[in-house]
């Protein structure tokens, strides 16, 4: 009860934000259109496949959920600097219900944000099918790892740094490792092998598997992204705790 | 009938000694002002009694309830209005009452009567479906002292409610916290010797983390020898006049 009451508290904290609708929403859907118009521009001699739909989808599926780190680390900043924690910390609510408050809200947003994005990619030629369904699923547990640097990151920095870092340099991250606006492949080396051990091409990578029908790819990739993503939740959790019971609330 | 029941309580960061064995009773009903400079321990006191932060020795029972053994009992009884006006930006002043009432337990139609209630008292009718970040800064601290009030408790905290307002929101908000004397136990912290004069029953008076003085807003006058609140807390406080 109490958590459901936190998640819609935070749930319209965060759409009531015009800026937060427009990244959560639109940022996907223009990156979408503008990347479809440069692989349309791209001549088919030059094997660039980068920019294909079924390459493109997935990726803007996974980018689009990065701003979950934005709006959770932002939202639980604000609430730890304004005192509106210290507030709900003097009530009957627990730890739980604080974590599982801030996050049920981002796999709501992460799950309407992928079905829009994939949605959306028919028009450009994504074949609209089952397997949709399960890449929508995969995006939401997907998204968790970025819940998840939000909540770690809110719980120790102030807005402005939460905005700089999630905001910032998470999304260009992000973005680099994952494939999704540069080939890996084509680069290779050094920067192959980063992206093969960071979780964000593998993000791209599952979701991708998932699309087209290829399960039996999808667990590899998948256990790279739930590593990440436990160890992350770990480290919210401990940050969090600790400002419960600590003493710099 | 003693609420607050404070027995050597101390809390220390590695050396420094921000509270120092305190011991003090609070009776049902009364509005107790604790004073102090800044740093003398009276925010880190309210922590404490609020179970936000455990303290290094001693103990506190609020209404029978230890502070150490029952935090969870002792947060269902007491609630805070923070220094910072703390409410929730992007919601409107009944959605930020209506979610403090179901945090404390109150189904949705008890919330919604309580908020219409509440809303009356504090003079906040016209600003109902208002977004909180919206209001002025007087109108913010009504706030959240109602959203501190919705849950019915026992014990109130008020930690510098009038920190920033104009004369008038100020005399607007003592009426509000007048009329919850004798219902609601109040520890008050505030750095005005006014608001002291108009709203406390007794008065505490903390320096480097000590219980210095106590009494009454006259008893402490006539222990100074002085001729004003301000001078016996300048005095009690270890300050020169």
């Amino acid at each position: 009860m109490k958590m459901i009451l936190f998640s819609k508290r935070n749930t319209k904290e965060i759409l009531r934000d015009p800026i937060n609708f427009f990244f959560g929403l639109g940022f996907p859907l223009v990156l979408l259109v503008l990347l479809s118009i440069v692989n349309s521009a791209i001549p088919a001699e030059a094997e660039n496949m980068m920019f294909q739909i079924g390459n493109l989808a997935p990726g803007l599926a996974m980018f689009g959920s990065v701003f979950m780190a934005l709006f959770v680390g932002m939202l639980v900043s604000k609430d730890r600097t304004s005192s509106f924690l210290m507030r709900l910390f003097t009530s009957p609510m627990n730890a739980m219900d604080f974590i599982f408050g801030y996050t049920l809200p981002m796999l709501v947003m992460a799950i309407v944000q992928a079905t829009i994005t994939l949605l959306a990619s028919g028009a450009f030629g994504l074949e609209i099918n089952a397997n949709i369904l399960l890449a929508i699923a995969l995006t939401s547990l997907t998204s968790l790892l970025f819940v998840g640097i939000g909540l770690f990151l809110g719980s120790l920095l102030n807005d402005k740094a939460v905005g700089a870092v999630c905001g910032a340099l998470l999304t260009n991250v992000a973005g680099w490792l994952s494939g999704v606006f540069i080939p890996i492949d084509l680069i290779g080396g050094a920067f192959k092998t980063i992206t093969n051990i960071l979780p964000f091409y593998h993000s791209v990578e599952a979701i991708k598997a998932t699309l087209s029908g290829n399960f039996s790819q999808i667990l590899p990739h998948l256990t790279n992204v739930m590593g990440y993503t436990i160890v992350i939740f770990a480290l919210a959790i401990i940050a969090f705790e600790h400002k419960m019971n600590g003493e710099n609330i | 009938m003693n609420t607050i029941i404070i027995r050597g309580l101390t809390k220390k960061y590695g050396s420094i000694v921000a509270v120092d064995d305190l011991n003090l009773t609070v009776e049902q009903g009364e509005l107790f002002a604790l004073l102090g400079v800044n740093g003398a321990g009276k925010s880190t006191t309210i922590k404490m009694l609020s179970c936000l932060i455990k303290p290094t020795s001693g103990d506190a029972s609020l209404l029978g309830d230890s502070i150490i053994s029952n935090p969870c009992l002792v947060k269902k009884k007491i609630n805070i209005s923070p220094q910072e006006t703390a409410v929730a930006e992007n919601l409107s002043v009944l959605e930020n009452l209506e979610l403090i009432a179901g945090i404390y337990g109150q189904d949705s139609k008890t919330a919604k009567k309580k908020a219409r209630e509440i809303v009356e008292k504090f003079g906040l009718e016209k600003e109902l479906n208002k977004k909180s970040k919206h209001l002025s800064g007087g109108m913010q601290r009504r706030l959240s002292i109602a959203m501190a009030l919705i849950s019915d408790p026992q014990i109130l905290f008020l930690d510098e409610p009038t920190l920033g307002l104009d004369v008038l929101a100020r005399r607007e908000l003592w009426t509000s916290i007048k009329e919850l004397k004798g219902k609601v136990t109040i520890i008050l912290t505030t750095h005005y010797m006014d608001e002291v004069e108009n709203l406390s029953d007794r008065v505490g008076i903390m320096a480097k983390g000590e219980l210095t003085a106590m009494g009454t807003v006259a008893e402490l006058i006539m222990q100074t020898g002085t001729s004003k609140l301000e001078d016996a807390f300048v005095v009690l406080s270890g300050g020169v006049l």
